[in-house]
């Protein structure tokens, strides 16, 4: 009997995620973030959440749905995150005043170090050494070792329960195609995660359409699938504007 | 500046000067920022590859607005364009080839560069957090790490230093560093001056550098 993974609604694919959650969220910079999902989560309401992405969201307009408004709505205790503030000092994130009061934890990583935590994670790797934030006010504390002479941080695995991906096309066993940047952590997320949620683009194909030879992410790492409808009711991708002003 | 005349180079110049270093072959990691406009610059024949962290290998320039590919963007988000042969992998991917060296040179903005070439760019003094991306990853595993900075701060404070006094990125992997006074190597004591911007000395140069110059 063939599972099926095709959900009608984003509110269905998310209505059992429970609190204390850990969601890994895709994307980088636009593509292959999971706004739909996270809108669908955002009116979910699940709460105490730990929440791993490689941003909580820009300071940039239009502002899409991102886990900053998950902080804003009080849904996240925890984030773990490449940024925790702007790479400018000019911008602000709409995250850091509630970190900055002390309302939500926050985990910060090196972006290599994060994708390669939710790779070990999905790999079977319950940690590795990388010489990434030696020397640094990271690895104050921790445990290093020398190897053939340089030395290395001891990183563990991050599994996750849950992860949301955007894709560019899927079959209905669940196998991924990303275009171009949409790749990014949304491979490893999917290994990573318990449960795996995807919004796609394309319409989605039986199984079979796609070619086994141009798989990025294996259908048996997929749960659910939710084809993104027309805007307005669903969200895509839109030209941003580089800074908020 | 010197477009019109007046001393010292603008970011564009500054830029110009470190990517003029590049060498034929390279593969080249440009973090946000000035460094972009290293893309900018005429390399003539030379055989660039421009790496991009989350996983874009071989882009081009920026795209107009209407001609952008949304699903296309470089590491500062800027829908860019690819280079015949470019080819996509995914973040575990992207930084493996950065971890694994392949990587000849990166080049980052930074707020403080000491003589011993470590460098600060994620916090701020008394920031709770910081932003670190890709930074911590390619400055400690890329061969070569080239620093474009402003060579004071606003406030007219030397960001070239003995030592850091914000919290480190990576320690002692910064071989060069443009401002826009000129081109300088960390050197363990102090920095040698490579060049000097179009009409500024040396004594200036030293005036606003809180660590010692030398020539050659």
């Amino acid at each position: 009997m063939a599972r099926n993974k095709i959900f009608g609604s984003f509110a269905e694919a998310v209505a059992d995620i429970p609190d204390g959650a850990t969601i890994a969220f895709g994307g980088f910079a636009g593509p292959g973030t999971p706004y739909n999902l996270t809108k669908a989560i955002l009116e979910q309401g699940a709460k105490r959440l730990t929440c791993i992405a490689n941003t909580t969201g820009g300071a940039h307009q239009p502002r899409m749905p991102d886990i900053g408004m998950l902080v804003e709505n009080g849904q996240v205790a925890k984030v773990i995150c490449a940024f925790t503030a702007a790479t400018r000092p000019t911008d602000q994130l709409p995250f850091t005043p509630y970190y900055e009061r002390g309302e939500v934890e926050a985990e910060l990583v090196p972006q290599g170090t994060l994708a390669e935590r939710l790779r070990a994670a999905g790999a079977g790797i319950p940690a590795f050494y990388t010489p990434t934030a030696v020397g640094t006010e990271l690895a104050e504390g921790r445990e290093t070792r020398v190897i053939n002479g340089r030395e290395y941080l001891l990183e563990y695995a991050l599994p996750c329960d849950v992860a949301f991906i955007r894709a560019w096309r899927a079959d209905a066993a669940g196998n991924l195609q990303y275009r171009l940047a949409q790749r990014n952590f949304c491979p490893l997320m999917a290994t990573a995660a318990k449960l795996v949620v995807v919004e796609v683009e394309e319409d989605i194909l039986p199984a079979g359409a796609l070619d086994p030879d141009h798989i990025h992410t294996p259908g048996i790492f997929v749960q659910r699938l939710v084809k993104i409808p027309p805007a307005p009711e669903g969200l895509w991708t839109v030209r941003r504007q580089e800074r908020a002003r | 500046m010197s477009a019109t005349g007046t001393k010292g180079w603008d970011r564009q110049q500054m830029a110009d000067r470190l990517a003029n270093e590049f060498q034929d072959g390279w593969i080249v990691n440009l973090g946000v920022g000035i460094p972009t406009l290293c893309s900018n610059t005429d390399i003539g024949d030379r055989d660039i590859i421009y790496h991009a962290e989350n996983g874009v290998i071989g882009y081009g320039p920026v795209l107009p607005a209407g001609q952008e590919d949304l699903h296309l963007v470089n590491a500062g988000g800027q829908n860019v364009s690819l280079h015949p042969g470019a080819a996509i992998v995914h973040h575990a991917d992207s930084f493996g080839i950065i971890r694994g060296g392949r990587i000849d040179v990166t080049v980052m903005g930074a707020y403080e560069v000491s003589a011993g070439g470590d460098f600060a760019n994620w916090k701020l003094a008394g920031q709770l957090g910081g932003g670190i991306g890709g930074a911590m990853d390619l400055a400690a595993c890329a061969q070569r790490v080239f620093i474009i900075l402003e060579h004071t701060t606003r406030k007219g404070e030397s960001r070239l230093l003995p030592h850091c006094t914000l919290p480190v990125t990576a320690r002692g992997v910064v071989t060069l560093v443009a401002t826009n006074l000129g081109l300088f190597a960390p050197n363990g004591g102090g920095f040698t001056v490579r060049e000097l911007a179009p009409g500024v000395s040396f004594e200036e140069a030293q005036a606003k550098t809180a660590a010692p110059l030398t020539t050659g």
